[in-house]
């Protein structure tokens, strides 16, 4: 008994040692966004609230604690409060699979990218629900837009990852990572460069990030799925929103960029003068630079049609990573991929 | 070795590739708008912030910048409106109203001067209808009518504002002259 609860303690405390990061993490990239889009567009972004702005994702958090949260009466309750729990739940628990280092994980599974495909998939159910128990036109449409293309993009996403699966010989990602070992050249991006695009591209469809946030449309449907939510109800969705943004950036590190590998490794002198740094540091380092490409690409590109993004995913993307499944095999079998 | 193979393959792939970059097909699948434009925000990035911070930084303003109305004094504190009724005239929100009556010592005074500042519409007329230079427009922006009522500028009221920016006023007069 009094085991039992020891272990139960340990693994909360692990959970909590994952969970809280990533939350700290989701406020500050909310500031971030803002900063980085406001650089862009020559102009400093948030800097009143704290030195600098640093302060501004705590004023937002009060304030979306201190709202209101209002249920439209034609809406069904029990759904409205479901969606949200669903998309912030599924966000989070796709985190117990990755590794930060070597033996830094709270479950080591052997089916780890299967867990966390399903895991974002489950989150569409989130966006879906969302959108019909609003009972509003407006969030309808927006849920059946993130429906399809989520749905369109799981399969490019999901055979981008086969090619790395195939590489690395196993759905661990502990071992997916270890087998990355040797130095930049061996990291899977080189072999891997066209499935490396298809699951930048369709991650972030997944994600419905700009330029393939039509789910939200301000321009069209106002807010998309998540029109009739406010306060605390809203930043659920929010916050999983960002959380999966970083589970992306996360994986695309673990799975193309070596992880928490050196990028220094097999380089004569630069390898051990940067001995002394923890791996975890390159992880966060490369999971960074994908979270700036994300808020880049949103400063950058404008929104697709609608119709666009089902071409590009269907048309472009899936035969793209049909195509470079092959030259994996090939690659493999004669031993260059070894 | 191996990793240095596919790189040398990957490599001539893509520069053979580029070097097509003409064709529509090729530079769709290698992105090449994509990455101009993402070369083109990133250069924005580093460009020097242009935002003026409010508050503490104020754009600067021109010295004919026409903002709250005052009336003027002489620099003998005698005040300069000899109720003419010209700025009365010429008024396009018919915002001024002017009774005038002569004062103790015969000279023609006004009575009552009245600007209705939910009239005005700060068009300058007024300023440049004046004879003698009594009625401007100060360069002050900041001011608010919170009661109703405020919002009828008296002759009093229109004489403090005057002194209480008198400086100002005569140093953008002064600025204007300079300019031309």
């Amino acid at each position: 008994m009094y085991e039992m609860l020891m272990e139960l303690i340990y693994i909360i405390i692990k959970i909590m040692m994952v969970m809280l990061p990533v939350v700290g993490i989701v406020a500050y990239l909310t500031t971030a966004e803002r900063k980085v889009i406001g650089y862009i567009q020559q102009r400093p972004g948030p800097n009143r609230v704290g030195f600098a702005g640093l302060l501004q994702p705590i004023a937002d958090g009060v304030k979306f604690f201190v709202k209101e949260i209002i249920f439209p009466r034609a809406s069904n309750t029990y759904m409205f409060i479901l969606a949200p729990v669903i998309s912030f739940a599924t966000a989070f628990a796709a985190w117990s699979v990755v590794p930060f280092t070597e033996d830094w994980v709270i479950a080591n599974i052997d089916a780890g990218v299967l867990f966390i495909l399903a895991m974002t998939s489950l989150g569409a159910y989130g966006v879906l629900i969302a959108g019909w128990a609003s009972n509003s036109k407006y969030a309808f449409l927006g849920a059946m837009r993130a429906a399809a293309q989520i749905i369109s993009y799981e399969i490019a996403m999901g055979f981008a990852l086969v090619g790395v699966l195939m590489a690395a010989g196993s759905m661990n990602l502990t071992q997916i990572v270890m087998k990355q070992q040797g130095g930049i050249l061996h990291w899977f991006w080189l072999p891997l460069l066209p499935l490396f695009f298809v699951y930048w591209i369709s991650a972030v469809a997944e994600t419905n990030r700009a330029p393939f946030d039509v789910a939200e449309g301000e321009s069209e449907i106002v807010a998309g799925f998540h029109v009739e939510y406010s306060g605390m109800s809203f930043a659920l969705f929010f916050i999983a929103e960002y959380a999966n943004m970083i589970l992306i950036s996360v994986i695309c590190a673990l799975a193309f960029f070596g992880g928490w590998l050196s990028p220094f490794e097999g380089i004569p002198v630069l390898e051990n003068t940067f001995a002394w740094v923890p791996g975890v540091f390159w992880l966060i380092a490369k999971s960074a630079f994908f979270l700036f490409l994300y808020l880049w690409m949103r400063a950058t590109f404008p929104r697709y049609r609608y119709d666009q993004i089902m071409q590009l995913g269907w048309k472009v993307l899936i035969p793209v990573s049909i195509a470079w499944i092959p030259v994996v095999a090939i690659l493999i079998q004669t031993g260059l991929l070894a | 070795m191996n990793q240095f193979i596919i790189f040398i393959i990957i490599s001539v792939l893509l520069v053979s590739l580029y070097m097509f970059r003409h064709k529509a097909w090729v530079k769709q699948v290698l992105l090449l708008d994509f990455f101009r434009g993402l070369a083109v925000t990133i250069r924005y990035f580093f460009r020097p912030k242009v935002t003026v911070q409010y508050p503490e930084e104020q754009t600067p303003i021109s010295p004919r910048f026409r903002g709250m109305l005052a009336l003027r004094r002489y620099p003998n504190g005698e005040e300069r409106c000899i109720a003419c009724k010209l700025c009365e005239a010429v008024c396009p929100a018919l915002a001024i109203t002017i009774e005038s009556e002569p004062r103790e010592d015969g000279q023609r005074r006004t009575k009552r001067f009245d600007i209705d500042a939910f009239k005005c519409i700060n068009c300058g007329l007024c300023e440049e209808a004046c004879p003698v230079d009594s009625i401007v427009l100060t360069p002050e922006m900041h001011y608010s009518i919170e009661k109703r009522g405020d919002n009828i500028l008296t002759k009093d009221k229109l004489l403090a504002i005057g002194d209480m920016y008198e400086a100002d006023i005569a140093k953008a007069r002064k600025q204007d002259k300079e300019e031309q």
